[in-house]
């Protein structure tokens, strides 16, 4: 009874104030990101004369190497706090788990440490990734035959 | 006009993801696993091709765009080679983020120590 009692008065004073503004600031500043690889995108296309396509690429590197950098810095952890999935749902959030978990293991050396850690946090991503697109391949070769 | 497709797409997507993270007890880890997955089966019939030719580069930025550039790249080398062109093109779209994450964030690690 009691516990009923204090489960309900924990959702009543639940912030949902919080939520509201959590999913606001994640909107803008994964909206932010995305406008940045837009104009990224496009200058890197006029500057260099290549392909939208290649450019891409050189836009995706570019926001790893930023997202890194910052990490390997210091203050890209206060702007995830901040930001939470408006910056680890975009590839920065690949680049930041991979940085902050080689930097947090790297006093254990380079191979148990760095070696073995660096993915820790990737790693389900890149897993998970590659057997549902192997699966899901597999499946569009076998009804749609390609 | 696409700058603001661009926003919005990727913007929703990340509202998405912490509207999950908010209100379930899933992980940062478990959402973004999500996340992928549900990039792999929209380009399974093709859907965030669409996407990206209408949004743009928003639409590339979001985690979602790493399940589809694995399964277009496997799709692409399956076309010629068959069912082995799956393994063989799996990582052909998607090496340069893999490879440019691993070198950036070893060499970083070398180069800065943890602040805590």
């Amino acid at each position: 009874m009691e516990k009923v009692n204090y489960e309900k008065i924990v959702e009543k004073h639940k912030p949902t104030e919080t939520r509201g503004q959590n999913a606001f600031i994640a909107f803008v500043t994964g909206g932010i990101i995305g406008v940045i690889a837009q104009v990224l995108t496009e200058l890197y296309a006029s500057w260099f004369e290549i392909s939208t396509k290649d450019a891409s690429t050189f836009m995706l590197v570019t926001l790893i190497f930023l997202a890194c950098l910052f990490t390997a810095m210091g203050f890209f952890d206060k702007w995830v706090t901040f930001c939470k999935c408006g910056l680890i749902i975009p590839i920065t959030g690949f680049a930041h788990s991979m940085q902050s978990a080689g930097l947090e293991y790297k006093k254990e050396g380079p191979i148990f440490g760095i070696g073995s850690n660096v993915f820790k946090l990737a790693g389900s991503v890149i897993l998970y990734g590659v057997v549902s697109a192997w699966f899901f391949g597999l499946l569009r070769l076998i009804i749609m035959g390609g | 006009m696409i700058y603001i497709y661009s926003f919005l797409f990727a913007g929703f997507v990340c509202m998405l993801g912490q509207i999950i993270l908010d209100n379930t007890k899933l992980s940062a880890g478990h959402i973004t696993s999500i996340f992928v997955v549900t990039g792999a089966f929209l380009d399974t019939f093709s859907i965030y091709d669409q996407i990206i030719a209408h949004v743009g580069a928003g639409a590339l930025v979001p985690i979602t765009s790493f399940g589809h550039s694995l399964i277009h790249g496997a799709l692409e080398k399956a076309s010629d080679m068959g069912f082995i062109g799956l393994l063989m093109g799996m990582f052909d779209l998607t090496a340069t983020g893999i490879t440019a994450a691993i070198v950036f964030s070893f060499i970083f690690t070398l180069l800065f120590r943890p602040k805590n």
